[in-house]
């Protein structure tokens, strides 16, 4: 092995860089929880974790500098160095099988928590008593939903996510017959009834928007708010414009003003449409009707003891026909989801489920049984070392 | 001598720790340790009167006694008995702490005018309620956050008052002479009245004082319902939901549909004439017959109500601390002459403490039906038992009073950490919904706290080797090397410990929210901890410090044990945001100052170190302790 190669060897297996690497994550750690106040649990992880260089604007002028390494980056150093002195190092011996087995499941950790940046997808599903439904929605994306309600048999959804609706581009989708024209977005949004005297031009020519007025608000990241962009959507036909509608998540059956609660239709060559802008929807092989929800509190107090939700769980084959009940830590894992009571309202007979997809919820649990059977052995070992020499030293010198 | 001083020693500790146990005696004719047993359902737990005159003290002036103005001191359930029944009283009691000086001067008070330059009356205050209520409507608009400490003072003094006022409404209606006499004339023309009432409201001819009556003791009962809503006194019927108890001024209420004065609400009414009386025998003979009544119906309750008087009264942890202090101080002097007979003694004494400590946390336990730490203040109880149990192995094993010093110093610490979480009331406090769940409360907190106790110890003994090598020429070969192992030995632990206990937190937050991690505030603060301690061995382990710089690696871990165990909490952001005083914040900083400035002491050259400099000078070939630096 030639110079280079060793020195990038030596570099990679030391124990010199996990110690640098674990300071590193010490502060990124640190740093991260600290910026919590700001940005929010959701916030921090795509600034802090998810990332391989932390940036910071800075100033007024919101110059972005860069100025930790991210998650990734430590952490991946942190992974490659494992593997790394594992491979060169490796060699079985059972005083330490211990600490190679607790290091093997520090690798899998670390390789769960990418994998479930990546692929966790995190759901709320909110239900009222007696209602229905078949789909979640995203607990931070969004979504301009434009659906075809011609066919009573079924609906025909074409669904825009919100980073393209935020580009405000035109928009050209094979199954719609119209381009949709941003006119204006706003990430955050506050509504107002629109001053029958105002200047500005209305958002809309169409539906709610030429009553009501959306206006700009600064993103929150407060763990219990939520954004709610609206945009004002100009649909353009092959003989001109259509109408300009104002969307907003605001507009929605969980909205307070039953006003808002109104779907925005028309029609167009012959077809019927709706269009919102509404929370990123997943629909589900499978149906929840909400049967009744329970919350009790301790005795004399308004402190909530339990929450509970029974639900009926259904599939349209038929197959699945029962009743289920969630509860605090109790989940209910189905369908590659796992639903978790969440959010109760039982005053209004609401509850909030919180449905998470996670291909790889496994690997911690397995990860940690490895290192605890790793550190409990190493523990042991030393354990019955120490004694071993004191039992000697006492012998030595009665 | 030397074998019977550290006996003597322990015997006469022991002898003390007797006579703290005994039962409690009443200080006059009154049975007032009997009244202090009566159960209330406060905030979703039931608990003795006197867990309700204790926690309210310790909330409104941070002591549980009372001194009166010509210097005699009350019991916790006298001053209750006072407040409930004898207002006027109570009301001239000096029980409200205010330092605030802003807050001083919006009453127009000067320190002097308070007991102890800080304690007031609610007689003091009363004359200024008004713009007290103002200043609380300004600050409580305010996001507690953002407060400042004249807003944060007057919200807490408004609250103190507020609590105080539910007191004197939860037994009887204050202000009235003769309450007794108010039932007893209202069980007797209950019927009439409601009568007169009924007509007067649909204006029908009636007898208007009949009815006047009536309504005038209505409001005083609605008063006491709205007020004291959350004492719940009164115990169902039988046959009823055995929780559903009410506030005495709702089953007074009742009477006038039911036509019947509750017997509870009487039994108060009259120990509330015989208080006011002074009348002994016939108060103790009422005590007697209301209590024979309770014991038919709720055997269980009673037991526990008296158990934990008791337990109140023992005051198992202030006791603990005394120890803890005195064998702290046993076995520094044990360093200093006399080495093994102080050492033995300390060794007992911190054994006998932590029995004791024991004692305390198991009667918790048992009263709460929860594993050992449910909040901030029994995280406190906690980590010193499990910190001093560690140390009581290692005393057991090296012999060198080292172990002892840290048992006293983190044994005593944490006992005055849980003294101050205490101040904000009752202890054994139900669980919030999530947290209902003893499983996980049984494992991931309990090796969580048993992880903070380790990685304080490892950071204390690290202390006791800068102090000593660096200030005294005690820290010889043997002592430095027997320290090195030692915080070794408990930095493994430590590791062991919070990531077992940090990884099963990981596994709850899988099961009730659906995420292994989620970068909660208190998570990171535990993985903080974890990190710090597997820094500490592989930087050992790669021979980039020797036992000199793990001590300093240590300390350090001091500051991120604290942060975790309470910075996290006053960022009120996260799941864990619970319990949190603003006083703590000062502390935490000092804290992390502190451990900073022996950080800095701990990297002076160890040339100039006393213990070294002199081991060093006479065997230069050897250089015994400077090789292990």
């Amino acid at each position: 092995m030639n110079g280079p190669l060793r020195t990038a060897r030596d570099f990679l297996v030391s124990l010199k860089l996990t110690v640098v690497l674990l300071a590193l994550g010490l502060i990124l750690v640190f740093a991260a929880t600290l910026d919590q106040v700001n940005l929010g649990i959701w916030g921090i992880q795509e600034k802090w974790f998810r990332t391989f260089v932390v940036v910071q604007p800075m100033g007024a002028g919101g110059t972005s500098v860069p100025i930790f390494p991210g998650g990734y980056a430590i952490g991946g150093l942190l992974l490659l160095n494992l593997i790394a002195s594992h491979f060169y190092r490796f060699a079985f011996t059972w005083r330490k099988a211990g600490i190679q087995f607790t290091h093997l499941g520090v690798i899998l950790l670390l390789i769960g928590e990418l994998l479930s940046g990546l692929w966790q997808e995190d759901y709320r599903m909110q239900l009222h008593e007696g209602e229905t439904k078949n789909f979640s929605e995203h607990h931070l994306n969004n979504e301009l939903a434009i659906i075809d309600t011609t066919n009573p048999a079924h609906d025909e959804v074409v669904a825009i996510p919100e980073e393209i609706i935020a580009r405000k581009e035109a928009i050209q989708h094979a199954k719609l017959p119209f381009r949709i024209v941003i006119k204006e977005y706003f990430p955050n949004s506050d509504l107002a009834m629109r001053d029958a005297g105002s200047t500005r031009p209305p958002q809309a020519t169409m539906g709610i928007g030429m009553s009501v007025a959306a206006t700009s608000q600064p993103l929150t990241y407060k763990q219990n708010e939520r954004n709610m962009p609206a945009a004002s959507v100009e649909l353009v036909g092959t003989s001109g414009s259509i109408g300009t509608w104002l969307v907003s998540t605001s507009f929605s059956p969980h909205s307070r003003a039953p006003f808002l609660q109104a779907p925005q239709a028309f029609t167009h060559e012959g077809r019927t449409y709706r269009i919102a802008l509404r929370w990123t929807r997943s629909y589900k092989p499978f149906s929840f009707q909400l049967l009744k929800v329970t919350h009790d509190v301790y005795p004399g107090t308004d402190t909530p003891k339990n929450f509970s939700s029974r639900l009926l769980l259904k599939t349209p084959d038929g197959r699945e026909d029962r009743e289920v009940l969630i509860y605090m830590n109790n989940p209910l894992r189905y369908g590659g989801y796992t639903f978790y009571q969440h959010q109760m309202d039982s005053a209004q007979g609401m509850t909030g489920l919180q449905a998470v997809k996670n291909p790889s919820w496994l690997l911690p649990y397995v990860a940690c049984t490895m290192m605890t059977f790793g550190l409990l052995w190493q523990f042991m070992i030393h354990l019955a070392g120490f004694i071993e020499r004191r039992r000697a030293a006492a012998a030595a010198n009665p | 001598m030397k074998k019977i001083a550290p006996l003597l020693a322990l015997l006469l500790v022991a002898l003390y720790v007797g006579s703290t146990l005994r039962a409690p005696k009443n200080s006059a004719e009154f049975d007032t340790v009997g009244f202090g047993k009566l159960p209330v359902l406060l905030n979703g737990r039931f608990k003795p009167m006197d867990t309700v005159a204790r926690s309210s003290l310790l909330q409104l002036q941070g002591r549980q006694t009372v001194t009166r103005a010509d210097g005699t001191k009350l019991q916790p359930t006298e001053w209750l008995l006072d407040v409930s029944f004898r207002s006027e009283r109570a009301d001239a009691y000096q029980t409200f702490e205010i330092t605030h000086p802003e807050l001083l001067a919006l009453f127009d008070l000067k320190i002097e005018d308070g007991a102890g330059k800080k304690r007031f009356s609610y007689n003091q205050l009363s004359p200024k309620f008004g713009e007290l209520d103002r200043q609380a409507k300004l600050a409580r608009a305010v996001e507690s956050a953002a407060r400042t400490t004249f807003q944060s003072a007057v919200v807490q003094l408004y609250g103190n008052l507020i609590h105080y006022q539910r007191l004197r409404h939860a037994l009887t209606a204050p202000g009235r002479a003769d309450f007794l006499g108010d039932l007893l004339r209202l069980q007797e023309n209950a019927e009439k009245w409601r009568i007169a009432v009924k007509a007067k409201l649909d204006k029908q001819p009636h007898d208007e004082a009949a009815a006047n009556a009536a309504m005038e003791l209505g409001e005083r009962f609605a008063d006491m319902a709205n007020i004291s809503g959350p004492y719940l006194v009164v115990p169902p019927a039988p046959g009823a939901d055995p929780t559903d108890w009410k506030p005495v001024g709702a089953a007074l209420l009742e009477t006038f549909r039911s036509g019947r004065v509750d017997s509870t609400a009487l039994a108060y009414a009259g120990f509330a004439r015989t208080w006011r009386n002074e009348e002994p025998t016939r108060f103790n003979e009422l005590l007697r017959l209301y209590r024979a009544d309770l014991e038919k119906r709720f055997p269980d309750r009673l037991g526990k109500s008296d158990a934990e008087t008791r337990f109140n009264a023992a005051q198992p942890f202030y006791t603990c601390s005394i120890l803890y202090g005195l064998a702290f101080f046993l076995a520094l002097a044990s360093w200093l002459a006399w080495p093994a007979p102080l050492q033995r003694a300390a060794f007992w004494i911190t054994g006998l403490a932590w029995l004791l400590a024991t004692g305390g946390i198991l009667t918790r336990m048992w009263l709460e039906g929860r594993p050992p730490v449910t909040n901030l203040y029994s995280s406190a109880l906690f980590v010193g038992w499990g910190a001093v149990l560690l140390c009581l192995i290692l005393e057991k094993f090296f012999r060198n009073a080292i172990a002892s010093v840290a048992a006293g110093a983190i044994g005593c610490c944490t006992l005055i950490i849980a003294h101050h979480l205490s101040l904000s009331g009752d202890t054994l406090e139900m669980m919030q919904a999530v947290l209902d769940t003893n499983f996980w409360l049984a494992t991931h907190v309990v090796i969580v706290t048993a992880g903070y106790s380790a990685t304080f110890l490892a950071g204390f003994l690290a202390i006791i080797y800068v102090a000593r090598g660096l200030l005294t020429t005690s820290l010889d070969k043997a002592t430095a090397d027997s320290l090195g192992r030692m915080t070794y030995g408990i930095l493994c632990f430590a590791t062991l410990f919070s990531f077992v206990g940090t990884v099963l937190g990981g596994i709850w937050a899988d099961q009730s929210w659906g995420r292994f991690w989620g970068w909660d505030p208190k998570e990171n603060g535990a993985l903080m901890i974890v990190i710090w301690n597997a820094l500490i061995l592989h930087a050992r382990w790669g021979g980039m410090v020797k036992t000199r710089g793990i001590m300093v690696l240590a300390i350090a871990g001091n500051i991120i044990t604290a942060w975790s165990w309470f910075g996290t909490n006053m960022l009120g952001v996260g799941l864990h945001s619970y319990g949190f005083k603003d006083a703590a914040a000062f502390w935490l900083i000092t804290f992390v100052g502190s451990q900073l400035l022996l950080i800095l002491i701990g990297l002076i050259p160890l040339e100039k170190w006393r213990s070294f400099r002199r081991s060093a000078a006479p065997t230069p070939a050897g250089k015994p302790v400077l090789a292990s630096r």
